[in-house]
């Protein structure tokens, strides 16, 4: 084994990498669920988890320590190598597509060995990622029919003809930035984004000066909500109607093996949509000595975040929360000053950045579910083929013009 | 370095278990998913053989052969319900209105 | 035994498995599934041949579109297992060895003819030389197998419609 990692030291690297961001991973799917439930609570008025730890931190452990401990019934008719296999199926792939994200574009060195900050750079890395994720129907369409159920083969047969047809719109809404780019390579459309127009707009996909990427945007999140069978395109497996839809049948673990299925998804698109439509790593301030300060706004950040946190958790209600909170501020605090140091500063930049833009748009995600009615399975469906694949093939004839008129 | 004729080898291979498949099965979307494997089969010889001579045009070859596959799949599974409705079975021994 | 050695081996013995597990199951979701796996098998064995885009075409198209329609088909009309053959115990006793046979010779005489081939470097940027090759030389192709798609989803939603 060790003259196997001696012959090929990037198999050694690749496991410290693919080990780290899979923990980061599982950690922020559970948390996912954390932070839903609050903003949600706050539209709807309320508070939302409070009670099991500090503000409610503690909860996922519980849902999670729930979801081991619940009894696992198999229903009678049911195939057992299928029924198995679909929510292992969506939870392995939806995992797999986080590995060709690059966090940014310096290297840092592993073992001695200099390696980016991507897993795997694949010059199509785009592509694979919707391949990856067009094989995510084959866990819903499973376990819908796997079940034995009427109510899951008609959710799970719903759902997966819902996921098929908007991916069409979805690789097609991203052809627009394909074209403004030239390449599939993740890390080298995000460099293709590099610059800034008139010295203070950045030259992100979004505002680019050949042609803002705006149509390409609205249809690639509409779509990717779509895809992701998250409101208000979620009939096929909403609580009310057709009795949780493909997932009727399955209780504790693989139920939770669907749920962070469902919001790693999530994660990945709007990884996608922050590399695609918003510079991914690239910062929004000019990259001039004017400007030097900005590399200091990470440290800022969590300063701020550890600093308000201690304050807060010094007068906290229970005694679990006035010691666990500011200890977790002073952990921030003592992150900030981390990354202050002059050989973090430059590495943290670009996954900070990336990661602020992850949050924001997961946050309209959420915030989209909570504010938005539910569209009926056929206005769905007529939506998906009459209404956004004509938009999206617009972008491109429009891309087109204008990158040509652009030369 | 993995020598071209393992590629042809095996393309050979799964193509013979694709004729061993439609021979002996009995339900009509077997034999069409055996039909598949062939063509597969072809795809990974044409971009072996496109590998061996150094040129593109295999690989566009099995892009066309992919698209002609789906458009057969279409139909062709299109058939299969309209004989499944009318048979009342999918056992392809039950499709024998035209034996003698 | 070098590293793509190895991984060919693996990739290789999977296709194979998951052939002969299509034609072994008798449920046709089981060899569906089968199918899908050798289909993945295949696009590991395509990006081994640096042929990235292909790979990327066969998962997105051919596992993820047509083996869902198949998969769809076999859900709709609730395709169960398949019955007892009543083939003759002769014939599949003399067929079966015929039919190992003849992939057996198959095999050895495509190994035998391939044998003095030599993998050629892959240029860079394969891509868009695909592409160049595809709206350039072939583009009269490409553009009639448009067509062909569209007569194939015409045709096959006549044949699939109900008759109201």
């Amino acid at each position: 084994m060790n003259e196997l990692f001696a012959r090929y030291p990037i198999l050694l690297v690749s496991l410290v990498k693919v080990a780290v961001l899979l923990f980061v991973l599982l950690t922020s799917l559970a948390y996912m669920v954390w932070f839903e439930r609050k903003v949600a609570a706050h539209i709807q008025s309320r508070i939302g988890p409070y009670r099991v730890g500090p503000h409610g931190l503690l909860q996922p452990a519980a849902d999670g320590l729930k979801f081991l401990m619940k009894e696992d019934p198999t229903p009678e008719g049911a195939d057992r190598f299928v029924y198995s296999l679909a929510p292992f199926l969506t939870l392995s792939l939806a995992i797999t597509t986080i590995a060709l994200i690059p966090f940014g574009p310096s290297t840092i060195r592993i073992f001695g060995q200099d390696t980016p900050l991507v897993i795997a750079n694949v010059n199509v890395g785009l592509l694979i990622i919707f391949a990856i994720t067009s094989m995510g129907v084959y866990g819903v369409a499973l376990a819908g029919w796997s079940s034995d159920n009427k109510y899951s083969l008609l959710g799970g047969l719903r759902s997966s003809a819902q996921m098929i047809s908007y991916e069409l719109s979805l690789t097609m809404s991203v052809v627009g930035v394909l074209l403004l780019a030239g390449t599939f390579n993740l890390s080298d459309i995000v460099r293709a984004q590099d610059g800034f127009s008139w010295h203070f707009l950045p030259r992100w996909n979004l505002l680019s000066p050949t042609l803002p990427q705006l149509l390409g945007f609205f249809c690639y999140f509409t779509a990717a909500v779509a895809e992701t069978n998250r409101l208000p395109f979620d009939l096929a497996e909403a609580e009310s109607e057709l009795v949780a839809g493909y997932h009727t049948e399955y209780a504790s673990f693989r139920f939770a093996m669907f749920f962070m299925g469902e919001y790693a998804a999530m994660i990945t698109v709007a990884c996608l949509a922050a590399i695609l439509f918003f510079g991914g790593w690239l910062s929004p301030f000019p990259q001039v000595p004017a400007f030097a300060w900005t590399h200091y706004l990470p440290t800022a950040f969590f300063a701020a975040a550890g600093i308000a946190l201690v304050i807060h958790g010094v007068r906290y209600i229970t005694a679990l929360g006035r010691v666990v909170l500011p200890a977790w501020g002073l952990v921030l605090c003592a992150l900030a000053f981390i990354c202050s140091r002059p050989g973090v500063i430059e590495v943290v930049q670009g996954p900070f950045w990336f990661l602020m833009k992850v949050f924001i748009v997961l946050f309209v995600y959420v915030w989209v579910r909570w504010t938005l009615p539910r569209f009926r399975y056929d206005q769905l469906m007529a939506i998906g083929w009459k209404v956004l694949l004509p938009l999206t093939l617009l972008n491109v004839v429009l891309t087109s013009l204008a990158v040509v008129a652009h030369k | 370095m993995v020598p071209i004729s393992y590629y042809s080898t095996l393309s050979a291979v799964l193509f013979g278990l694709g004729v061993i498949g439609f021979v002996f099965k009995r339900n009509i979307i077997t034999i069409f998913m055996a039909i598949e494997l062939m063509l597969n089969a072809v795809n990974l010889a044409f971009v072996a053989f496109s590998r061996a001579l150094g040129q593109l045009q295999g690989q566009v070859f099995v892009f066309f052969v992919i698209v002609v596959a789906a458009a057969e799949a279409a139909v062709g599974l299109g058939i299969v319900i309209l004989i499944a409705r009318n048979r009342q079975s999918l056992n392809v021994e039950r499709v024998n209105l035209l034996k003698l | 035994m070098t590293a793509q050695m190895a991984i060919f081996l693996v990739l290789a013995a999977v296709a194979i498995a998951g052939a002969i597990n299509l034609i072994l199951q008798r449920h046709p979701i089981h060899s569906a599934l089968s199918l899908v796996v050798v289909m993945a098998a295949l696009a590991g064995l395509y990006l081994l041949l640096d042929a990235e885009f292909v790979a990327a075409i066969q998962i997105i198209v051919y596992a993820g579109a047509i083996m869902v329609l198949f998969i769809f088909v076999i859900m709709l009309l609730n395709a169960g297992v398949e019955e007892r053959t009543n083939m003759s115990h002769i014939a599949s006793y003399a067929g079966i060895p015929l039919a190992a046979l003849l992939l057996l010779e198959l095999a050895y005489r495509v190994a035998r003819a391939s044998a003095p081939l030599v993998a050629q470097p892959t240029p860079e940027g394969a891509t868009r030389q695909l592409s160049l090759l595809l709206f350039r030389n072939f583009a009269f192709p490409f553009e009639l197998t448009s067509i062909l798609i569209l007569i194939g989803m015409v045709g096959a939603l006549v044949l699939a419609k109900r008759d109201e």
